[in-house]
């Protein structure tokens, strides 16, 4: 038996507007038959508010009540509140949802992201979705999962690994071929943050990065063998550094300042850093 | 909320039947001896172990209490039965079995399969039926074993044992059959000898005896390799001090077991029926999984079309009823059961799949009561569904039947 919270066996016994909007403003729909859940929505929206909404879901008690709970949290708030709403946000209205089920607040999220797709009101949708084509690719046959719907499910929970994917979106549940595919797009979700981290960041702010990494994740680490570290100066790429104690003079310096420093900073600033011995 | 305990999930456990609890007590307090010890208070240990065997084989109608191995529980009987028959046959890679069986057998297969053997997985009709022409025309001359279960887990479909051992016999009568007989203890008579089987397993658990124990049969002259290596009991085949109040408690199961026979193909089977009869003319989205095959008494699979089965177990649940589902939402992955799936049940149908299964203990108040209360519990959870213009249709269709 699954660990439902309280809130969730609520909205599953007395699932809150349930049924259709004949004359909606926007509609919604998730998932599939013959993937054992599917969820549609209804939206009447006046004046860039949603005045109703209504569900109708096929699928567990947990999709029933994240269907259930977001007409609840839409009704009454105005379009530019309904769009930032996550599925995190579901799940937590919720008091949690069990790993496994994560995907049931997927889906909901997902089918409110239709409708509001196929609202006219819905503009800035560029701006959201950059590289549209490519990520509606779908990547699990099995579920019809597209690389769009992993891709958001990553940025709203912070998930890391194949197994959260699956919980969260389904796609690598079945057969399990697309297991690399979903590890690929982890892979390059990460790359792009990383990238995107440093690259805002101007010379003066990258100065102090690598300074304070030297200070606090470098040098307390050669402290421990008796060593230490100091950074001269920073040129372009280029960090010069000095080094003091024990490991000056060593014969495994450099591969100490290669193996560890370079590494350090590579991986936290940029993959272009170069670590470089000043006179000791 | 006080509610009371409709208990139709026995295909998963059983209630331990009283009688077998008080047969056990005496060796879980006073009689704890070590039954391979020499002196007098082991007697009665080493008796009650006797007798349990006796009781075994006249359950199985074994020829033989050297037949009977007490072992653990029904998916260490299927290891033992299977890694046993294979060490003894190192020549032979290729085993049959079939694609619904239960996962103790199927992941030990897929486990072998990476070891180098090949394996058939012999298919099932839309009834759940064994396709005995595919597993006829799978046998050959290196082929160790053939491992069919008696009946299904979850659709209770009897697969015809006895025609399989003639089979096998005219095909290669070097190949072993085992049988997984866990799902027909205490549901319908098994005779080993006149099946003629080489091997089958059971688990006490599944009728009446506590779990945690369970047997195989092994017939003379079938070797086998011991699963479990290290002291001389169960004649070399099952090391560890035996389960003695376990093993007492399965024997006593068996024995009660034996004389419901009668009660299950009549009682049982007319509780089950009329519980399945009246949700497939109540609920005009219910349709019977298994159509006309032939189950054993206590089980009924039944899909609900357009719903989901987690949600009907929830709602059963909240009235104290217990029952399980083949969906994808609550077998844990998320694909639903392989047992359905390998009957094509329809994909309108197979995530509202519900198995209900019974036992001696089930009341008529009780399917009375189920019977009242499933109808609201469906309309509750189909009005919620996004499918109201095929449900529409399907009432049509139903109402011009
Ligand atoms: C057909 C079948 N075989 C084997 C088993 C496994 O039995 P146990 O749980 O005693 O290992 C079960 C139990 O669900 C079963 O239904
Ligand atoms: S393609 Fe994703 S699980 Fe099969």
């Amino acid at each position: 038996m699954w660990d439902y919270s309280e809130k969730v066996m609520d909205h599953y016994r007395n699932p809150r507007n349930v049924g259709k909007i004949d004359d909606a403003d926007a509609v919604g729909s998730a998932g599939s038959l013959a993937c054992g859940d599917q969820l549609k929505i209804y939206l009447k929206i006046k004046n860039g508010i949603v005045t109703d909404a209504k569900f109708q879901t096929f699928g567990c008690g947990s999709a029933v009540a994240s269907s259930s709970i977001l007409t609840e949290m839409i009704i009454g708030k105005p379009i530019s509140e309904v769009r930032k709403i996550t599925n995190k946000d579901i799940a937590d209205q919720l008091e949690g949802l069990p790993p496994e089920k994560m995907h049931c607040s997927v889906m909901g999220y997902e089918a409110l992201e239709d409708a509001l797709q196929g609202y006219e009101d819905y503009q800035d949708l560029e701006d959201i979705r950059a590289d549209e084509d490519k990520k509606q690719k779908i990547v699990c046959t099995c579920f019809g999962i597209t690389e769009n719907v992993i891709w958001d499910a990553i940025k709203q929970n912070g998930l890391t690994t194949v197994e959260e994917i699956t919980n969260y979106t389904k796609a690598g549940g079945a057969c399990g071929k697309c297991k690399g595919l979903i590890q690929d797009i982890i892979d390059t979700y990460y790359k792009k943050e990383e990238s995107k981290k440093t690259e805002g960041l101007s010379p003066a702010q990258r100065i102090l990065k690598i300074n304070s990494i030297i200070e606090n994740q470098i040098s307390p680490e050669l402290q421990k063998d008796g060593g230490d570290i100091t950074l001269v100066d920073i040129d372009g790429n280029k960090v010069y550094v000095k080094l003091r104690g024990k490991c000056s003079g060593c014969k495994n310096s450099m591969l100490t300042l290669k193996a560890f420093v370079e590494m350090t900073l590579k991986d936290a600033i940029s993959k272009d850093i170069e670590v470089i011995e000043v006179g000791a | 909320m006080d509610k009371k305990l409709i208990y139709l999930d026995n295909n998963a456990t059983t209630r331990v039947d009283d009688k077998v609890l008080e047969a056990m007590l005496p060796y879980l307090k006073e009689q704890y001896a070590n039954p391979s010890s020499m002196y007098d208070f082991a007697k009665a240990s080493g008796h009650a172990l006797k007798e349990a065997r006796g009781q075994m084989k006249d359950f199985f109608n074994a020829a033989n209490e050297k037949e009977i191995i007490f072992t653990s529980c029904g998916s260490e009987s299927a290891n033992m039965a299977i890694r046993g028959v294979l060490n003894m046959n190192k020549n032979k890679k290729h085993i049959i079995t079939t694609k619904v069986e239960h996962p103790c057998v199927l992941n030990l297969y897929q486990t072998l399969e990476k070891q180098g053997y090949s394996v058939d997985y012999i298919g099932v009709n839309s009834n759940g039926e064994l396709d005995l022409a595919q597993l006829e025309e799978a046998i050959h001359f290196d082929t160790a074993l053939v491992s069919v279960m008696y009946a299904n887990n979850e659709t209770g479909v009897i697969f015809p044992i006895r025609k399989i051992a003639e089979i096998i016999k005219r095909k290669n009568p070097q190949t072993k059959l085992f049988v997984d007989a866990v799902q027909v203890a205490g549901k319908i008579p098994i005779d080993v000898q006149e099946l003629g089987v080489d091997l089958l397993g059971v688990s006490g658990h599944k009728f009446h005896a506590p779990k945690g124990v369970g047997a195989l049969y092994c017939n003379s002259k079938t070797v086998i390799t011991p699963l479990i290596i290290g002291g001389h009991q169960e004649r070399g085949k099952r090391a560890g001090t035996e389960n003695v109040p376990y093993i007492v408690g399965m024997g006593k199961a068996a024995e009660i077991a034996s004389d419901f026979l009668k009660y299950e193909a009549t009682e049982v089977r007319r509780l089950r029926d009329k519980l399945e009869s009246g949700i497939l003319k109540n609920i005009y989205n219910a349709r019977l999984n298994t159509g006309a095959a032939q189950r054993v008494p206590n089980t009924t699979n039944i899909g609900f079309e357009y719903i989901e089965g987690e949600l009907i177990l929830l709602h059963l649940s909240d009235l104290g009823i217990c029952a399980s589902s083949g969906s994808a939402c609550t077998s844990g992955s998320l694909e639903p059961s392989h047992v359905l799936r390998a009957m094509n049940v329809p994909f309108t149908a197979i995530h509202g799949s519900i198995r209900f299964s019974l036992s001696k203990y089930t009341t008529e108040q009780e399917i009375d009561y189920v019977n009242s209360v499933l109808p609201g519990i469906i309309e509750k959870i189909r009005n919620i569904s996004p499918y109201q213009d095929e449900l529409a249709e399907l009432k049509k269709l139903k109402n011009n039947l």
